[in-house]
């Protein structure tokens, strides 16, 4: 592991009027790790997603990427610099093809928007992205598909392949497990664990189960604030995270 | 300048900044909660100014009403003709997209002018102010200011606080700012939402169509109206922020304003210095004053 | 691949009827499919706004009528005829400059602001050209001498058609490629979902003024050519009727495709010409708009997709329920 940290937030905080969403929170992103941010709903996970993304300026606090102060960048900016992020709803381009769906954001890598000459969708650079990141996902046998009549789990799939075609360092996934049957998500839990060794991963998820396999270093957040943070089974022994939360799983 | 021509100003400040939130005010609400860009408000007006010419002469031989009984029937008419509207058109376009919003109550404001063109002819028409309200009130000396105008602000204002009122004090206010948050939820109380969106409507063109009524005398009554006053009325939604009633009075009043000073000041550019308030509002807030 | 060939045969079909049409038309049908012409020029300029980046803009008379204005305001005084190119680029910019300022502003807002915006920008520089001694007023500005190049001279009818099919085939031709190119695709990604385009990296507001000012400088060249056919400006080319009657030819015809604009263009045309005639429609025919009104309302409520899609629509209902339909709203292109 890195002594340095690929992305790190210190004391992030973010209110809207009187209500606190996320508290000092602080957590660091190692490259081949999968960090994971477990917490009941309203505990603040997807703000601080969307903080870690640039959806969301922080109220306070510091955001780092790669080195450099990232806590005024745009959400643009840091994907640039090599920030993935996936939803959790679908946020893909239904009425593309899979194919362009990956190709699409493979171009935001190399966007030459002044090259007016090119036929883009003809254009080996992204293309051969494009056909890489499906096939990393599995999609490579739907490519030509509208992405709007892919089944569920191959829009989830997808978001991955478009989080990937850009290249990034760092992955920000929000409940890539959403709605998934069992053999979806053990696939999906296989391409993150194959993902991980060239990524530093964030993974937000409800499914415990999933989490305690896959995670290196779990987080748990209660209200905004974090409460616990560690390897998988400190956290599962800490008494304050099995009264807060584990509690009704134990 | 002197002291009562400065009020004069104010006074015709306040009656058109007012006049314009009556309007607006409908515009936005519909917007708010039907999600319905309508492109046609500005046609309500028209229409309201409309029927004060020609509805006068009919309330007059029929049972021998004046101004007052003029305004009732209008408001009656307008009333009908917002429920009838909803019902028949504007209730397929919610789930529409913004463009083709845009055009069909674009090809509705067609279909208005020419009904219009049709019926009542393409002159202007002047409405006689009412006897009893046409009296002119020493400010000064030499300058008098017309009882008519304040009765415009007046009424204006009174309706204002009675939507004020309805929004914050009756459980028809407390559905339809429900409904401008949050539709579905509305829906699953329960609440008749089609009811809800149609009366909403009919108020909304009720409004856009009184304030046509009461400024006819003023104004005269033209083909163009409409046009006008419906792009005044989208620089008060956009300054003041869709869906927001605060801000619609808050903008109007803006607008009323720079219009009205700006005229006397600045007549050359005094037509573009709305937009130009606009412009400065969008640099510093592109959702408008007030969010909904 | 056979789709794209069908749609390559019909646009070179298209721009060779109407290369041919000078010679079995009379002058007034000449006149006529000129003017058509112009307005096909300012309807594909709106579509790659429209159809392309999803950005509704109620304003595209302003840039056209400035682009007029322009033509005839940068003219020599005296009665020399202007050089016709240099004049074209004065108005381009003049065009442009202001496609930018207002972009700048209106860009900031988006959904049913945006159109609010753009409407009453373009309704203040109506405004300014119809109130300030800029614009001449009410009675408009004429313009005495029409432009030159060489031989060309834009004072014959002849000699005008063919400058204004060349601009059309030009403007359709760099619109296109614009569409196909990186630039392209990255202002459909906006339009189908502006949140992913962020999240991959795309700063979308640089895309949406690039794509704003060029279809701003595309519709005042369709201005400067009205210009100089007329030979007169008035307001009313800034007016929002004329920013209406635009949208309304780019749905007509199909939006989501260059093609449905120019088919648009020349569809409202027929419309109006037909509305507008006596011999059918007798004491109406004065109330024309009234029909143009609910055929507009006809049209979005019925045929969303336009005329365009009419062909490959009742192919698929021959063909049976092969692949239903689109997964988005209507309205929207497909690749």
């Amino acid at each position: 592991m890195n002594a340095h940290p690929i992305m790190s937030c210190k004391q992030l905080s973010r209110h809207f009027g009187g209500l606190v969403a996320v508290k000092d929170v602080s957590l660091m992103l190692e490259r081949g790790t999968i960090h994971s941010v477990i917490g009941t709903n309203g505990a603040g996970k997807s703000t601080l997603i969307n903080l870690l993304s640039g959806e969301l300026k922080p109220s306070s606090g510091q955001i780092n990427l790669l080195g450099q102060d990232a806590s005024n960048w745009s959400q643009a900016r840091r994907a640039r610099a090599g920030l993935g992020r996936s939803y959790q709803r679908n946020t893909i381009y239904p009425e593309f093809s899979v194919l362009e769906n990956c190709r699409l954001s493979a171009q935001a890598h190399a966007q030459r928007a002044w090259a007016i000459w090119i036929h883009a969708q003809r254009d080996s650079h992204t293309l051969d992205t494009a056909r890489r990141v499906a096939r990393l996902v599995g999609l490579d046998s739907v490519l030509d598909r509208p992405a709007g009549f892919l089944s569920h789990g191959q829009k989830r799939q997808l978001e991955i392949a478009m989080c990937l075609a850009i290249s990034p360092q760092i992955l920000l996934l929000d409940e890539p497990l959403a709605g998934m049957g069992a053999e979806e998500s053990e696939r999906m839990l296989g391409l993150l664990i194959a993902l991980k060794r060239e990524h530093a991963i964030l993974l937000v998820e409800h499914d415990m189960d999933a989490v305690f396999k896959i995670s290196d270093l779990i987080t748990v957040m209660v209200n905004g604030s974090v409460i616990a943070s560690g390897p998988p089974e400190e956290v599962r022994n800490n008494p304050l995270v099995r009264t807060a939360y584990l509690g009704e799983h134990a | 300048m002197d002291f009562a021509i400065f009020l004069i100003q104010c006074l015709n400040a306040l009656q058109y900044g007012l006049l314009l939130f009556l309007i607006a005010s409908g515009l936005t609400l519909i917007f708010g909660i039907m999600g319905v860009i309508n492109l046609a408000h500005g046609s309500f007006y028209m229409i309201g100014a409309y029927m004060s010419y020609a509805l006068a002469p009919v309330v007059a031989s029929s049972f021998g009403g004046g101004f007052f009984s003029t305004l009732l029937v209008g408001i009656v008419a307008s009333v009908i003709l917002g429920y009838l509207l909803e019902w028949a058109f504007f209730s397929f376009l919610y789930e529409r997209e913004h463009l083709q919003q845009v055009l069909m109550t674009y090809g509705l404001i067609l279909v208005f002018e020419e009904l219009r063109s049709i019926l009542l002819g393409d002159d202007v028409h002047s409405v006689e102010i009412p006897k009893f309200l046409d009296i002119s009130i020493p400010l000064n000396a030499v300058l008098t200011y017309p009882l008519y105008r304040l009765f415009m602000s007046g009424i204006c204002l009174v309706l204002a606080i009675g939507m004020w009122l309805v929004f914050k004090r009756t459980r028809l206010g407390m559905m339809i700012r429900a409904g401008t948050s949050n539709r579905e939820m509305v829906q699953s109380l329960g609440i008749d939402i089609s009811l809800l969106y149609r009366t909403v409507f009919a108020v909304g063109v009720a409004l856009a169509a009184f304030a046509g009524m009461i400024s006819a005398p003023v104004s005269s009554v033209y083909p163009g109206m409409g046009s006008s006053v419906l792009i005044i009325c989208f620089v008060v939604v956009v300054i003041g922020g869709i869906g927001s009633i605060r801000g619609a009075m808050l903008a109007s009043l803006l607008v009323g304003l720079v219009d009205t000073f700006g005229k006397l000041l600045l007549p050359q550019i005094s037509g573009m210095l709305v937009y130009v308030l606009m412009a400065f509002i969008l640099l510093w807030r592109p959702s408008g004053l007030f969010k909904d | 691949m056979r789709y794209l060939s069908s749609s390559t045969l019909s646009l070179v079909l298209f721009f060779t009827a109407l290369a041919l049409w000078p010679w079995v038309s009379s002058s007034y049908g000449i006149d006529l499919v000129s003017k058509i012409m112009i307005y096909a020029l300012l309807a594909i300029s709106l579509e790659m706004l429209v159809g392309g980046a999803g950005l509704v803009c109620f304003g595209q008379a302003a840039f056209f009528g400035i682009g007029a204005y322009a033509a005839v305001l940068l003219s020599p005084a005296d009665s020399t005829p202007a050089p016709l190119v240099f004049l074209l680029l004065k108005s381009i910019f003049c065009a442009g400059v202001f496609a930018l300022l207002v972009g700048a502003l209106c860009l900031r807002t988006s959904g049913v602001y945006f159109i609010m915006v753009t409407l009453a920008f373009a309704q203040m520089a109506y405004f300014i050209v119809h109130d300030t001694p800029i614009g001449g007023g009410t009675d408009g500005i004429f313009l005495y001498v029409k432009p030159s190049l060489g031989w060309i001279d834009l004072d014959k009818p002849m000699h005008l058609y063919a400058a204004i099919w060349v601009s059309l085939l030009a403007g359709y031709l760099i619109l296109h490629q614009l569409s196909v190119s990186p630039f392209g695709r990255a202002l459909a990604g906006i339009r189908v979902n502006e949140q992913r385009m962020k999240a991959s990296g795309f700063s979308t507001y640089p895309y949406k003024l690039s794509a704003f000012t060029v279809s701003g400088m595309i519709a005042g060249w369709a201005g400067y050519l009205f210009a100089v056919k007329d030979g007169f400006v008035n307001p009313e080319l800034l007016s929002w009727h004329l920013s209406g009657a635009v949208l309304v030819m780019i749905i007509l015809g199909g939006i989501g495709r260059l093609g449905g604009a120019l088919v648009g263009a020349f569809a409202f045309a027929f419309l109006q010409e037909l509305f507008q005639s006596e011999p059918l429609f007798a004491g109406f025919a004065k109330h024309w708009q009234l029909s143009l009104g609910l055929s507009v309302i006809a049209c979005v409520a019925f045929m969303p997709q336009g005329l365009i899609a009419l062909p490959s629509q009742f192919a698929k209902r021959l063909r049976g329920r092969m692949a239903a339909q689109t997964p988005s709203s209507t309205g929207k292109s497909q690749i």
